[in-house]
């Protein structure tokens, strides 16, 4: 049901012979310095003999600025019509608008059917382009190629990897409180191209995604034997996790994808366990009369992080990847769940409850630093951009019918609503795509 | 009803597998009961008794519902059972012992003000909780199933305490009769 053909993408740096003076990057975004000021981007239309040069430049431009280190300037605004992409643009007429950064660019249709797109990225002050390439790609992908683009752009400005050529695995909810209907979906990062994944019944929860395979694990409620499942996303094949003694839930994959870390309820107590998927041994981590749960692997897959109440309250805390030394790392006025290792390793995000609130926050591996980004009547459960600078989580406000999906970058000043067609929860980001 | 089973609990067996015996079953002892209507209705000191609460038929799954009480509710991220859980859960652990053949299962609840894996657990816990106090009360362990829904079942639907604590719950299901 899951046929996804993976578009190839022939990236080739244009050698579109332009050459200008040598640079002195004016167009520069340092995402370390907190809450930085956007960089006024032009995003022009596309050269294309349809609609789709000016749709291309629209997912591009909405990318940019939902990062919110970008602000793409009005088109209204615009003075210069660029007739030819290849040519380079009059700077003076970008720079009087205050478009420090502009992107041109092009579509067509090659002979073969596909469509090829090429951009160039232009420094207005400096009067040079920054970068341009072109991609290869079948008509259906468009939205992906421009995704593709605006990581591009990102990468070129910012010094990082983007985030926008990704997706996102959730839990799609339907129907009243009472008897809700809770589906697998996977969308784009921007909440578009949304289908679902599963198609019955039972309560699904928490689906997250391999990090190197097209698979994910979640855990349903399917025979009324709670348990963690392995997905395949181009086949639809799905297989128990292990043959535990009891409901197994709050799964994740290690960074080589090679084993699931779980929790195992046996009557009142739950602890925490890996299962090698090759091998498919499985060893105990934890072993408390708490409820440890909610495990997730530091990106060098030598630490844990998960929550317990061992101490009373849910709180935080870290071990060895074989259990050895299991240190609290919250401390902060409340309980702290759902903890999230960052994938750059520097930070852990997770969901505060505190004097009635759900927050979403972040902290050091080691307890310090804690920067709460978001607080409301309920948030819940982070998880992280690839590229470690931003989080997506999900929200129900006082009185709504059911929760929807947030994105807030690290500054906690740009946060942003996913549009789904229904009500969502659990979101998790899939790694960067091939 | 044409049977003359010396049983009461094959006969119950028996209504509770032919829907029309078990409406005739249910209108007379209905009919009971508006013959009875003077006498002290003592339904509200059995949890969740209403009006008619004594029509059920003994040893009916509605029986045990309405007569003894099929829940019991928790504190905020609690897992002890209440004064007031204990005597539904010593309730249910006498109709139980009366009519042996039911399997039970156990649901555990938590209420929404919670993460999802956290109720998950908690949830467990205080469907274990409930199962360790029945087979206290000598309901044989081998009889009671355990699972959790965590929040993701509610049954009332507010953003106050008033739903919240009607949502930390345990739910003692009957698994149908025989094992």
């Amino acid at each position: 049901m899951m046929k996804r053909t993976f578009i190839r993408l022939m990236i080739a740096f244009a050698g579109m012979a332009m050459s200008f003076a040598p640079a002195y990057a004016l167009v520069e975004i340092n995402i370390n310095k907190g809450n930085v000021e956007p960089l006024p981007i032009a995003v022009t239309d596309f050269q294309s003999g349809n609609e789709l040069g000016a749709q291309i430049s629209q997912v591009i431009a909405a990318d940019l600025q939902r990062s919110g280190l970008f602000a793409p300037v009005n088109k209204a605004a615009f003075i210069e019509k660029i007739s030819n992409p290849d040519q380079q643009p009059r700077f003076e007429d970008w720079k009087v608008i205050n478009a420090q950064a502009l992107v041109t660019g092009r579509v067509t249709r090659e002979s073969d059917g596909r469509l090829r797109a090429e951009f160039r990225l232009w420094d207005t002050f400096a009067g040079q382009q920054m970068t341009g390439q072109q991609f290869f790609t079948q008509p259906e992908n468009w939205r992906r190629v421009a995704h593709i683009i605006a990581d591009a752009i990102y990468e070129r400005v910012t010094g990082e990897k983007g985030y926008f050529d990704t997706r996102v695995v959730f839990v799609s909810e339907s129907g009243p409180k009472t008897a809700r209907q809770r589906q697998l979906a996977i969308m784009d990062q921007d909440g578009f191209n949304v289908r679902q994944l599963t198609n019955s019944n039972d309560i699904v929860l928490t689906p997250r995604f391999s990090p190197n395979r097209q698979e994910i694990t979640y855990m349903s409620f399917e025979g009324d034997q709670p348990r963690v499942y392995l997905l395949q996303l181009e086949t639809g094949q799905r297989e128990v996790v292990g043959n535990f003694p009891g409901m197994t839930f709050a799964p994740r994959f290690s960074p080589d994808g090679q084993k699931v870390i779980m929790s195992l309820q046996q009557e009142g107590n739950s602890n925490i366990y890996t299962m090698d998927l090759r091998s498919r041994t499985t060893t105990r981590l934890t072993n408390t009369a708490a409820i440890d749960t909610s495990p997730s692997y530091s990106p060098d897959g030598t630490r844990i992080v998960f929550e317990s109440d061992r101490g009373g309250r849910q709180q935080l805390y870290v071990m060895g990847a074989d259990g050895s030394g299991q240190t609290r790392i919250s401390f902060g006025d409340g309980s702290y769940s759902t903890p999230v290792w960052s994938p750059r390793g520097d930070l852990i995000a997770f969901t505060k409850q505190s004097g009635g609130k759900f927050s979403i926050g972040v902290m050091k591996p080691d307890g310090s630093g804690e920067r709460i980004l978001t607080t409301g009547f309920h948030n819940e459960g982070p998880t992280w951009a690839p590229n470690g600078r931003v989080l997506m989580f999900f929200r129900q406000n006082a009185g709504a019918g059911g929760p929807q999906l947030y994105s807030i970058d690290l500054t906690g000043y740009n946060e942003q609503l996913i549009k789904t067609p229904a009500f969502a929860s659990d979101p998790a980001w899939s790694p960067l795509l091939e | 009803m044409g049977r003359t089973d010396t049983s009461a609990m094959s006969r119950m067996q028996t209504l509770a597998r032919n829907p029309a015996v078990v409406a005739l079953a249910l209108t007379l002892a209905l009919a009971g009961c508006a013959n009875k209507k003077n006498l002290p209705n003592n339904a509200g000191d059995l949890g969740l008794g209403g009006a008619g609460a004594g029509a059920a038929t003994p040893g009916s799954t509605q029986d045990f519902t309405v007569n003894v009480g099929d829940r019991i509710f928790f504190d905020t991220d609690s897992t002890t059972i209440r004064a007031d859980a204990q005597q539904t859960l010593d309730r249910q652990a006498q109709w139980l012992s009366r009519y042996p053949n039911y399997a039970i299962t156990v649901e555990g609840h938590a209420d929404e003000r919670g993460t999802r894996e956290y109720n998950l657990a908690l949830g467990a816990r205080r469907a274990a909780a409930t199962k360790e106090y029945l087979a206290a009360r000598g309901v044989p362990a081998n009889r009671i199933r355990t699972i959790s829904y965590g929040k993701e079942k509610p049954v009332a639907v507010c953003d106050d305490i008033s739903c919240w604590s009607q949502n930390r719950r345990a739910v003692t299901v009957l698994g149908g009769a025989g094992m």
